[in-house]
């Protein structure tokens, strides 16, 4: 039997190939539990149709609550989604291997939040026109809540891994999260639902949709920052 | 410089100095909160638009204040802890949530006691309360955190980068708020914006503000230095403490 | 002069008021096999973790290569393979699959050498099965299989022989003591006895109460 010898100086994967990596996995894992990514999108369509029969089903009331209602939903979808993100993999040990890689965990902690929207986020946006719908959007409106969605969404799934990752080891997770991290989507929600409205009366969006990219950005730069550190404490526990 | 950060550092010394330091601060809250009260209740003007009621802000203004930057130097203490790893950092930061909490509540609560008279309405969905309220929940989160978690020092740290997150994100809340609000109702009046207050008015505001910030000074002394022996209730020195006061 | 893989300095862990380890001095050099001892409860999984740069829970100081562990993570995460009482297996993913990628953050994947390192750990025929139709023994080598993929210098195992039959043991004992002398370092907690090594170090983990927390609990109670 012969075994590569210890050295210092083995290659190390590169930042994309190991992000790719995890990503790959994520998707794999997602694939593989598919049937679990519908509960999301479950509850998502059943909390807007609650609007119209809890409230009212007057097309008034509708149009204006629309688009607040469709924001308010996927986000309550995200949420519970979130839970998990890490917990999974914390409890099987796997995420112990992640945060002992020799890859800044910045970078895992952005590829598996990246696939987390990419299973969790799109199929939200791809189903959002058909609730607009419902809501009797009219055809104009529809683009501008699906664009919202489409930068709003990532906001959500990178603020909410700072959640996730700090409830990860603990067993009252679930809850704890929605109380950590809703307070913090705030003004994701109020932006995304404002562009709509302002859309509905003819405004000019391109602004509000700076805004909202602004936010973006400023999430994907710092929110895996705080989740890494987040998850290096709780492994601390 | 460092020395001194060094020795903050250290729960024994802290404890010793803070004891020194506590009559003075609970004299001075003590003499700053009657002088006040009693100047801005008594002597200070009413207010020729809302008369009697104006008089409220006396307590909301400084709880709001202390309830902001409190939360602020809830983070920085909370980063001190991570970066450093002092153990009093973390011990503020558990210290001053509760705290935190409560003078937000406090200003909330002010703030729909003086709205009644003056909107006709508990509740009005301003921008100020709006984004004290968030404050509030923000709050609400640090604490469940830190309840959530056995470990102190892992309570400590997760609850300091929750706070850090918070205070990256309270600007952004506030902007967005007050930008909501102007899409809702247009032109509100402030609750306490007053063009020009005269300095009969301002001058038991600030002493009202000093003698909160006194106050809180007491307070989150007392809870740390209660941390503390909890925290070190093994070493020897506060055996020696407790023995002395079993004696 | 080659000096210390891994130094630990002092260190002093508590659990829930009680004192795991004090002054623990400890040195980890190239060869060395070190096997941490200790009555359940004394600790040893909480020093492999702090050791691993898992856990920051302790006081005193961790060098790795004489600088301080902390500022050198990257580096000493590279040269470090850490197995847990968690196998790190995800159960709806083939054996293939967790290598591949496990392998895939740290190197690029070689297809071949994981093929080989299953079939070294008896998993021939299981490679494309999935995990959670295998059993807890076979999960165990499908975490285990990592070893003979490893490049890193430092393992750290804990429990590794964990549902591992006799065979099995026999061959990863190969392993490691093969390991260490082409200059590879282990620490590593089993219940499982072995003194073939020379170099095999072993370090006891007591459990103590201390005195002066006892005194205090009679001027307390």
């Amino acid at each position: 039997m012969k075994h590569p010898l210890p050295s210092a100086d083995t290659p190390m994967a590169s930042l994309w190939s190991a992000m790719g990596a995890t990503l790959k996995r994520d998707l794999l894992l997602a694939f593989r539990r598919r049937q679990d990514l519908f509960n999301p999108l479950l509850f998502f369509v059943i909390v807007v149709s609650l609007f119209p029969l809890g409230v009212s089903p007057e097309k008034t009331f509708l149009q204006t609550a629309g688009a607040g209602v469709v924001w308010v939903a996927a986000l309550l979808a995200t949420l519970l989604s979130l839970d998990g993100l890490f917990r999974a993999d914390f409890e099987d040990g796997a995420l112990e291997q992640m945060v002992l890689a020799p890859q800044p965990l910045y970078f895992l902690v952005l590829a598996k939040v990246f696939a987390h929207w990419l299973v969790t986020g799109i199929p939200l946006i791809v189903l959002s026109p058909v609730l607009g719908i419902m809501m009797h959007l009219d055809g104009d409106t529809l683009p501008i809540l699906m664009l919202t969605l489409l930068i709003g969404t990532p906001v959500l799934s990178l603020i909410g891994a700072i959640g996730a990752a700090l409830t990860v080891g603990l067993r009252v997770g679930g809850v704890l999260i929605s109380l950590l991290v809703l307070p913090l989507y705030i003004p994701v929600l109020i932006f995304g639902t404002g562009t709509v409205s302002a859309a509905l009366s003819g405004l000019p969006v391109t602004g509000y949709l700076a805004i909202l990219g602004a936010m973006l950005a400023l999430a994907l730069t710092l929110s895996p920052f705080a989740a890494a550190a987040a998850l290096r404490i709780s492994f601390s526990n | 410089m460092w020395a001194f950060f060094h020795r903050l550092g250290s729960p024994k010394w802290f404890y010793d100095i803070s004891g020194k330091w506590l009559p003075w601060f609970g004299g001075l809250a003590v003499l700053t909160l009657a002088t006040g009260i009693v100047w801005a209740l008594l002597y200070a003007p009413a207010d020729y638009q809302q008369g009697n009621s104006f008089r409220i802000i006396y307590i909301h203004v400084p709880a709001a204040i202390l309830a902001q930057s409190c939360f602020m130097m809830m983070a920085v203490a909370g980063a001190i802890g991570l970066i450093w790893k002092m153990k009093l950092a973390d011990m503020f930061v558990k210290a001053a949530a509760p705290v935190g909490a409560s003078f937000t509540f406090l200003a909330l609560f002010t703030g729909a006691v003086w709205g009644k008279p003056t909107w006709g309405t508990w509740w009005v969905w301003d921008a100020r309360l709006t984004a004290m309220l968030i404050l509030l929940f923000l709050y609400f989160g640090v604490i469940a955190l830190q309840a959530a978690i056995e470990d102190f020092s892992v309570a400590a740290k997760a609850s300091a980068v929750l706070a850090l997150v918070g205070l990256v994100n309270i600007p952004i809340i506030k902007y967005s708020v007050e930008w909501w609000n102007t899409l809702h109702q247009p032109a509100t009046f402030k609750l306490t914006e007053k063009p020009a207050m005269p300095a009969e008015m301002w001058v038991p505001l600030l002493v009202m503000v000093i003698g909160f910030y006194s106050f809180f000074a007491v307070v989150i002394l007392l809870r740390t230095r209660n941390e503390i022996l909890e925290r070190e209730r093994r070493t020897r020195w506060v055996k020696d403490i407790v023995l002395s006061k079993v004696k | 002069m080659s000096g210390a893989l891994l130094q630990a300095k002092n260190l002093f862990c508590e659990r829930d008021d009680r004192i795991l380890f004090e002054h623990l001095d400890f040195e980890l050099n190239a060869g060395d096999i070190v096997q941490i001892e200790g009555a359940n409860g004394a600790g040893k999984t909480t020093l492999l973790r702090i050791l691993a740069g898992l856990s920051q829970a302790y006081e005193g100081r961790l060098l790795w290569k004489s600088q301080p562990l902390e500022e050198n993570r990257t580096d000493y995460f590279s040269n470090l393979l850490y197995l847990g009482h968690k196998p790190g297996v995800k159960s709806v993913l083939s054996p293939l699959e967790n290598l591949v990628s496990w392998m895939g953050i740290r190197r690029a994947p070689d297809l071949q050498a994981i093929l080989d390192a299953l079939r070294k750990v008896g998993l021939y025929g299981y490679e494309e099965v999935p995990c959670h139709s295998l059993s807890a023994g076979q999960n165990r080598r499908v975490a285990l299989a990592r070893l003979f993929l490893s490049t890193e210098a430092v393992w750290i195992l804990d429990e590794a022989f964990t549902a591992i039959d006799l065979q099995g043991v026999a061959n990863l004992e190969a392993l490691m003591v093969e390991r260490a002398k082409a200059g590879g370092a282990i620490i590593l907690t089993t219940h499982h006895e072995f003194g073939l090594y020379q170099h095999l170090r072993k370090v006891t983990l007591g459990r103590r109460v201390s005195r002066e927390s006892r005194l205090a609990q009679g001027v307390l109670l």
